[in-house]
């Protein structure tokens, strides 16, 4: 067994790769932000999800307390369904508001959880009642041209 | 003869498509001989030692060596066969990527379960035999022709086959590498009691060594014999080409159309 | 006449196409079939490994960490005029892990690695060392091409994860160190865009597809070389060519079916 400088080279070389997989995974991706601890799963329905997607973050106060596991569409209220993971060290009461929102004018979309003041909280497999749906560009640039014309009827 | 002989060539014919190279050809190489086949260059020498090694199928026609038929064997079988046979390329085929000491481990590496150390001495055995003791550690590109053709020897005999072919081996080499490879090539075949077969062009050189000769010419076995008949012999072809004439039964001129009549000469 | 005879010049190079497909299909199979020695004797990979993926190391990291300062660079300019210069982190990671890391890598590796084996397998077989081995009882494809094959294979993704590494370094060198954007929202953007299974193990699997399909051309051309000066150096050339094409043709089939949609 000779030539051991190849080898060791060839070990940097996986090393290395491997190294930049993970740094990629963890550092790039959203691997490191995934929570492996425990949590419990809600539902919410929105009339419209805007661009939401799976792996969406949930944040409440700007806080991230869960991820967007999953989107559907019920197709008994054509609503979409949102399921959603939170980290079961954050509870909210079952009259927290869920809102789509956008971060910055053209960033990612993420749910923003506001609280009530209920004092019974969300268990795992309950559902949000009040949501609001995200802001869709066009319907706010149409409303907004509805009501200067209702204005200058007036 | 033939409960003797290590290599019987019986009546095979190959083509390359249309083009036929071998036109019945028949050979015996008894065990212990050093046998030449000589032609001109592109006559289908080569090609012999590729149906000898199974690398080419006869069209018709078969090779038998040590009592098998080479054409029918399994690749099993056949590699068995090949790891008793050793081979000479035309300018060594040495591996480039290793050194001369791999270069004639190689086959013992691959084929062996042999502790290194016994390699090791094997190699330098080997590498003493061809006079080259000392350059274990070169690479070929480091080596000159003739040592290099002397490596490829060490290599062709690491596993003491016994047979060996040599694809011309002469070619290329000055006078002095010529008289040591051609006595390497009779004294490693007496020392290790082997068949060789030796395939080239080079006829001064290979009379001085070897026990018979066959000649070829068109795919075919035009004359044959041992090294004394051969140059008492007074066969046209022979005497053409153990004498180097110009002209005889092969012509100097390609059978063309009548040049004469293309000049719009009148003869 | 002479549109029967472009026809039919242009029929036999179809045909002749075709067959040279059947026959590097029967190749990678073959190499496949005799695998088991790189496994078995795996210094014979590691030394390949050596010389594909260790020798190709250096142009890979270069050219990443520039090709993330050129990202980092013309993303800034084009994001700021939306006013989103916080989505330049995952603007830059984003296109190196699914789409440039993979891609340049393997056009890298075709040039750098490809072309080598390409040439040095025809040259064996030039030199007819190939022909020995057999002789030898060792088959070539075994000894010779399969542990290259298995070499450029596990390099690639390597290779194609350190390119994107030093891609995103080369891009936050230049977005945050140099114009200064905030480190916090580059890094954050970057991580809530892109998703581990998504995009970089997909990255991943198209590195290892390119790795494939670069080295079975790059070996199977000099395979098939003829055995002559002209003949390897021809070899050579198509080895870049046509590797080149390929990776750019299967990273739209792949494109098409992994990220399709959402």
């Amino acid at each position: 067994m000779e030539r051991t400088t190849l080898d060791l080279w060839v070990g940097i070389f996986v090393v290395a790769g491997i190294g930049a997989l993970v740094a990629l995974a963890f550092k790039v991706g959203n691997l490191g932000t995934y929570n492996v601890r425990d949590t419990y799963q809600v539902q919410a329905y929105f009339n419209n999800i805007g661009g939401l997607k799976p792996q969406a973050s949930i944040r409440s106060a700007g806080v991230l307390v869960g991820r967007v596991t999953s989107i559907t569409l019920d197709s008994e209220r054509y609503q979409a369904k949102v399921l959603m993971n939170i980290d079961s060290r954050y509870q909210f009461p079952t009259d927290t508001f869920a809102n789509i929102l956008t971060a910055g004018l053209l960033g990612e979309q993420y749910i923003g959880l506001a609280p009530g003041g209920e004092e019974k909280m969300l268990a795992g497999g309950d559902t949000i009642k009040k949501t609001q749906s995200a802001m869709v560009l066009e319907d706010m640039v149409g409303k907004f041209l509805y009501d200067k014309a209702a204005q200058e009827s007036e | 003869m033939s409960a003797q002989a290590l290599v019987e060539i019986h009546d095979v014919n190959f083509a390359y498509g249309r083009r036929q190279i071998l036109k019945g050809i028949n050979m015996t190489f008894p065990k212990g001989k050093l046998v030449a086949i000589m032609g001109l260059s592109g006559c289908g020498k080569t090609t012999i030692l590729r149906h000898i090694g199974g690398v080419l199928k006869p069209s018709q026609g078969f090779v038998k060596v040590d009592g098998q038929v080479v054409h029918e064997l399994d690749q099993d079988t056949l590699y068995r066969l090949r790891r008793k046979m050793g081979m000479l390329f035309q300018f060594g085929a040495l591996f480039t990527d290793m050194t001369v000491f791999d270069n004639v481990a190689f086959q013992m590496r691959e084929h062996t379960d042999l502790p290194e150390e016994i390699i090791r001495d094997l190699v330098m055995m080997k590498l003493h035999a061809v006079g080259l003791y000392g350059t274990q550690d070169l690479t070929p590109a480091e080596l000159s022709g003739g040592m290099a053709r002397r490596v490829a020897l060490a290599r062709a005999v690491a596993l003491d086959p016994m047979l060996i072919m040599y694809d011309e081996p002469f070619a290329g080499l000055d006078p002095i590498s010529l008289t040591v490879v051609g006595e390497l090539i009779r004294r490693l075949n007496d020392a290790l009691g082997a068949t060789s077969v030796v395939v080239t062009h080079d006829i001064q050189e290979s009379l001085k060594i070897v026990d018979y000769v066959y000649f070829i010419a068109n795919g075919m076995v035009v004359a044959e014999g041992t090294a004394e008949e051969v140059r008492a012999s007074g066969d046209a072809f022979v005497r053409q080409f153990v004498y180097g004439e110009m002209d005889g039964p092969i012509p100097f001129h390609y059978p063309g159309a009548d040049f004469n009549k293309d000049l719009g000469v009148r003869v | 006449m002479a549109i029967v005879k472009a026809l039919r010049g242009i029929g036999s190079r179809v045909i002749n196409a075709v067959w040279r497909i059947g026959y590097a299909a029967r190749f990678f199979f073959k190499v496949l079939f005799y695998s088991g020695m790189s496994f078995r004797r795996f210094r014979l990979t590691v030394r390949e490994i050596f010389f594909s993926g260790v020798m190709s190391l250096i142009i890979i990291l270069v050219a990443g960490t520039f090709v993330g300062m050129v990202l980092g660079l013309q993303g800034f300019e084009t994001l700021k005029r939306y006013g989103s210069e916080s989505a330049l982190g995952s603007l830059v990671a984003l296109s190196l892990v699914r789409e440039l890391g993979p891609v340049l890598t393997a056009i890298l590796f075709a040039s750098r690695a490809g072309s080598a084996m390409t040439a040095e397998i025809g040259l064996m077989k030039t030199t007819e060392q190939l022909s020995a081995m057999e002789m030898m009882a060792v088959n070539p494809v075994a000894r010779v091409v399969a542990p290259r094959f298995w070499a450029g294979v596990v390099s690639m993704p390597l290779l194609a994860a350190l390119f994107s590494a030093l891609g995103v370094f080369g891009g936050y060198v230049v977005g945050v160190i140099m114009i200064g954007v905030d480190s916090g929202q580059f890094w954050s953007q970057m991580q809530s865009a892109v998703d581990f299974k998504g995009d970089i193990l997909n990255g991943v699997l198209k590195s290892f597809v390119f790795g494939v399909a670069v080295t079975v051309v790059a070996l199977f051309e000099g395979f098939d070389a003829p055995p002559t000066a002209e003949g390897v150096s021809g070899a050579t050339t198509r080895t870049v060519v046509e590797s080149s094409l390929l990776i750019l043709m299967l990273d739209f089939i792949l494109t098409a079916f992994m990220f399709r949609g959402d």
